[in-house]
């Protein structure tokens, strides 16, 4: 485990310029305070206090995200409306899309729960994975960063633990092995579909380094600062 | 990883420099900042107010797990057969016709996890500057476990969800919801921000 943060040795004396607190970084779990120095891809800087990652950059990591996370977002439109499971009994059959699984309880009292498990399912995994896109599709091609960018990928930082398609694929497990008795179960291509979307998921949360990306964002707003300032003296 | 420490003495934080770090990103602020400008996340040294909201949402969460124990998860009709189906009653079900591996997962995401996280939560919270029990690095790694295994508890609200949409053979057999599986996932909802409001600086704090 290779590491380049720098541990700040001593407390900058008097009040830090901004330019220098740029250079510095504080551990989100336990605070400590490191000096950032470049970490090659494939490295990861390790805090020496708590262990949390604080660095792992990626090569080509906008490109690899930005592609896994377009990818993700086919395949959950291909799982909602498409087929998912299709259940045979004594001569019957009944078929069940994702959204059929959303709407199971759309009637009355249970309407809360719909919208939860939509918003579990559905709509916080699409979201996170569109604010992604919003924020790193116009950096890879080298523009500027889209209005809000940070606020976007914060967002999608906050609603990561919400977004639970890897879980609801285990709860589709355990529902075959409770039907498997009275009846038989055929899965659509919506379930491989879904099952797509989680293994894409992981891949695109393994090349995610927040660092990199804060940084793209921050280096991209000095520049369209610096820029406007200079409009604005010239005027 | 290349830290010029002197042995023993204590690790410097943004706080010991007089600076503010955001918990968000990490990127570090003279004190006074009000809002990270990498991010947008408000910033404190210490969020004082954590604890006390740590606290509500784990009180929250505590009174919604007794209705969802209490009352069906799954209500079921067959031509033969009508029964309503608790948490406990679910994994007995699945004991009996010998799926005794998906019974331990159920056992394990719809009881072990919700019954250990309220223990963790409170001992956490109990015990953030008090290291007597645990050191700092088991508090963390306490802390980083119940918020990685919490969200695993949906499973079940999910199962139910599935059932209740596939088993829909009108006057044969049909599976509905119970009022148990609204009370669960708001337990493990709230449980889950419980544990995302700890200040986990605060563990590290001398
Ligand atoms: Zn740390
Ligand atoms: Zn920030």
């Amino acid at each position: 485990m290779s590491a380049s943060v720098h541990q700040q040795d001593s407390p900058p004396a008097s009040g830090p310029a901004p330019a220098a607190l740029e250079r510095l970084r504080a551990c989100p779990h336990c605070d400590a305070l490191y000096q950032i120095a470049p970490v090659a891809p494939r490295e990861r800087a390790i805090c020496t206090r708590c262990g949390a990652v604080l660095i792992a950059p990626r090569a080509r990591a906008f490109s690899r995200i930005i592609a896994l996370a377009v990818t993700a977002l086919i395949l959950m439109a291909a799982a909602i409306f498409m087929p998912f499971l299709d259940l045979s009994a004594s001569g019957m059959h009944s078929r069940a899309s994702v959204l059929d699984a959303v709407l199971a309880f759309s009637d009355g009292m249970m309407l809360p729960l719909s919208v939860a498990v939509g918003a579990l399912i559905v709509v916080i995994p699409a979201l996170r994975l569109s604010l992604i896109v919003y924020t790193l599709a116009p950096m890879m091609r080298g523009g500027p960063a889209l209005p809000r960018a940070g606020q976007a990928f914060r967002l999608a930082d906050a609603l990561k633990p919400w977004s639970m398609a890897e879980i609801f694929l285990i709860g589709v497990a355990v529902a075959l092995v409770k039907v498997a008795g009275i009846a038989t179960v055929t899965p659509g291509p919506a379930f491989w579909a879904f099952c797509g979307l989680v293994v894409v998921t992981v891949l695109h949360d393994d090349v995610m380094d927040a660092e990199s990306v804060w940084q793209a964002i921050e280096r991209r707003e000095s520049a369209r600062r610096t820029a406007a300032d200079a409009a604005a003296s010239r005027a | 990883m290349t830290a010029p420490q002197i042995l023993g003495a204590p690790t410097p934080t943004a706080r010991s420099a007089g600076l503010i770090g955001c918990t968000r990103c990490g990127r570090v602020f003279a004190p006074g900042t009000e809002l990270c400008t990498r991010c947008g996340a408000p910033l404190s040294s210490r969020d004082p107010r954590a604890l006390q909201r740590v606290w509500a949402w784990w009180f929250a969460g505590l009174v919604v797990y007794f209705p969802a124990n209490i009352y069906p998860m799954l209500i079921t009709r067959t031509l033969t057969y009508s029964g309503e189906g608790t948490i406990l009653g679910g994994v007995v079900e699945l004991l009996g016709h010998g799926d005794y591996f998906v019974a331990f997962v159920i056992f394990f995401a719809s009881i072990l996890i919700p019954v250990g996280k309220f223990l963790a939560i409170a001992f956490l919270a109990l015990s953030i500057r008090n290291h007597r029990f645990l050191d700092e690095h088991a508090q963390h790694r306490l802390h980083a476990v119940v918020e990685f295994i919490g969200r695993w508890s949906m499973i079940d609200v999910f199962v139910v969800a599935i059932l209740a949409s596939l088993v829909r053979f009108d006057a044969v057999a049909t599976i509905n919801p119970g009022i148990a599986a609204i009370s669960f996932a708001l337990s493990v909802a709230f449980t889950m921000l419980s544990a995302q409001s700890f200040d986990p600086r605060q563990i590290w704090d001398e």
